[in-house]
Parts: structure tokens; sequence; C-alpha cells
């Protein structure tokens, strides 16, 4: 019989008891949540799967979870041709190198809350920078405080803004991992650019973009800090997205019943979507 | 200690049903170590972890989508999600 060695699971340990304190424990809570009523004070009353029903079929869920799938969607398709461009032309060597990765990590030290803060004085059409420019010298009417596509332009280009540098991050890191031989080869066979980047660089690339677009979906499918601190949800309801409407819920309305239900959709709709698209990009590679 | 998670009964079965799932997945593992790697009929390389996780997340959502589409009883989603771990875990 083949005996393996399963000593190296005791070594997972560690993790496990930290996921279980800032992760597992305290979604048991929620579960334990949804399915019950409190008025605070640490009171709970039974409901049952009312709330779940209740959310699953609220007009004002449904929107919210159209506006956050809106916004995943223009972000990705944005960002990541985007992210892959800037880094396809990036420098491989040389001085430049260094300084172009520093440039492109600079928006990812910048706190989401403070990117918030900036876009919304920037964005702001009297006194910003940009809104004062569109409004005052390019007499575009811009003013993302009242008109509903203003508001979303401003915040898919912040996000754009923010997070483009990781795919191109990313994908550069993919990029500069391609020996040079593949490119010796190509061009003794007198392959075009774009042959090289089809046959050559998107394939290498893929694994890095699998992981550039899953972080990408999560972070933004869970996005709050930076649309809550521009736009507040507004204007009306334009830009609420689920997290923003769940936290008005939770602590809001101090509905924790409904809110744990609702939050509970929504993680199921994250493992959902990460999972499929996950085995969908490594299919191939495991077959 | 445990009164701020607010536990009841049924959430309470809900997770010892789950951790006695991957309690016993261990232990099959550890008997039988390789996870019983497969290719199955919706061509995906499925060990028994993987076969326990979608039959989970199938089950979640069957339940929801006969909440929100449907509502009580819930015999009719018992039902299906009992098929659908069977399924998982001799085909998938």
């Amino acid at each position: 019989m083949k005996t393996e060695n399963q000593k190296a699971w005791f070594f997972v340990l560690p993790v496990l008891a930290l996921v279980a304190f800032n992760a597992l424990i305290p979604m048991m809570t929620v579960v334990n949540y949804s399915v019950q009523e409190t008025f605070g004070n640490n009171q709970f009353f039974w409901e049952g799967l009312t709330w779940f029903e209740q959310i699953l079929r609220s007009e004002r869920f449904h929107a919210a979870l159209g506006r956050q799938f809106l916004f995943t969607f223009l972000i990705l398709i944005i960002e990541v041709p985007l992210g892959v461009a800037i880094a396809l032309s990036m420098p491989r060597s040389g001085p430049w190198v260094s300084v172009c990765l520093v440039l492109m990590a600079l928006p990812m030290l910048i706190p989401w809350n403070v990117v918030g803060a900036m876009w919304n004085i920037f964005a702001l059409p009297d006194i910003g920078l940009l809104g004062y420019f569109l409004n005052h010298t390019l007499g575009i009417d811009y003013d993302m405080t009242q008109n509903p596509f203003a508001a979303w332009v401003t915040i898919i280009t912040m996000d754009v803004w923010h997070w483009t540098s990781l795919v191109v991050l990313l994908a550069y890191a993919g990029l500069v991992s391609i020996p040079d031989a593949y490119y010796q080869a190509a061009k003794i066979d007198g392959a075009s650019n774009w042959s090289v980047f089809r046959y050559i660089q998107l394939p290498k690339m893929k694994n890095v973009l699998t992981i550039a677009i899953l972080l990408r979906f999560m972070d933004s499918f869970n996005i709050y800090t930076e649309p809550f601190v521009l736009t507040g949800g507004g204007p009306g309801n334009s830009t609420t997205l689920l997290s923003i409407d769940l936290v008005k819920i939770a602590l809001g309305q101090f509905d924790l019943g409904p809110a744990a239900a609702m939050s509970l959709i929504y993680f199921a709709i994250t493992l959902l979507v990460s999972w499929l698209f996950y085995t969908l990009m490594t299919k191939d590679d495991l077959n | 200690m445990l009164t701020w998670m607010a536990w009841t009964w049924p959430t309470a079965l809900v997770f010892i049903g789950i951790f006695s799932a991957i309690a016993i997945l261990c232990v099959i593992e550890v008997r039988h170590p390789g996870g019983d790697e497969r290719k199955g009929v919706l061509g995906l390389t499925t060990t028994r972890g993987d076969r326990l996780f979608l039959s989970l997340l199938g089950t979640s959502y069957i339940f929801l989508a006969w909440l929100g589409l449907i509502g009580m009883p819930l015999w009719g989603p018992l039902a299906l999600s009992i098929g659908w771990g069977v399924f998982c875990f001799w085909k998938v």
C-alpha cells in the first residue's frame, strides 16, 4: 500500500484558525441573523426563510443587482483590454522599466476613501478641475450630483483610474516571463505583430489574466467605499450598488434579518461567478 | 458565550451537516489519498471535495430559485437538491 505523508496539513492550521475568526464565524452569525428578526438588545425572534423570499422578490434588490452587474461588466471590458494594451506598450528592459512600474503602482497605493474624496472634489461642476473644465471650457453639461449618466461616467472613470494598474502589472509580469526564443521563432516565421500577440503573448498571459479578471470581478462586485464617498449612491438611487444598498438596509434601517439574507444571496452570486469563471478559464490546462 | 451569534437549532444543524460532510471527506481522503479524481459528464475534472462544493452550491441556488419564484413549502427543492447531490457524486 502506498503511504503518503499527511503532516503538511498541520501547517495549514494557523491559516484555518485565522480564516475561522475573520470569515467563518462572522458568516455563521450572518446565517443565524438571516432567519431571525431583532429589535436590538440581543433579542431574536424566529422568522424562517421570510427574509430570503422578501429580498428575492423585491424590486429594490433587482435594481441594485442590475446596477452592480452593469458596473462590474463595464469596468471589466474597459480595464482588461486597456491594461493589456498598456502592458504591451511598456518597455521590457532599461531604466524606464522601474519608472513605469512605480507610476503604474501609484494609484493602487491610495486608500479607497481618499480616492473617492479626490474624485468627488475633482468632478464637482463648479470648483473641481474636471467639472469646471468640462462645464465652463468645453461647454459640456456635466454634473455628477444631478445627472445619473454623469455620475456613472465618473464612478467608472474613477475605478478605471484606480484599478487598471493591477491588470497592467499582472499582464506585464506575464509578458516578461516569455522567453526570447518564442519571439525569435516568430520572427523567423515572419509572424505579424497580431500573430505574435494572438499566439504567443495572449496564451502566455492567460493565467495571470485569469487572476486579474477574478480579482477585479470580486473587488468590483463588492465595491463600497469609492462610490459611496463619490456619489453616496445618488443622484436618487442611480449609483446605489449592492453593497451600498446592503449597508443602508443593515445600518441605516437596522433591518439585520433582511440585510443578512441579502448578503448571503450576494455571497452566493460572487461564489458562483468566481467558480464558473475560474473553472472555464482553467479547464483546458487541466485536461 | 455564544449568545451574540444568535444560534438557532435549524442553522446549527445546517453547519453540523456541512462540517460532518467535510470531516467524512477528510477521513476518506486519509484512507484513500488522491481525492478520487475523474472527468465527469460536465467535462470537468473533479475530486470528492469539488463534488461536495458543487452539491452545496447547487443546493443553495435550487432553494433560492424556488423561494424567489414559487415560495413555501420547500419539499420540492429539497427533493431536487437531494437529486442534484446524488448526481454530483455519481456522475460529475
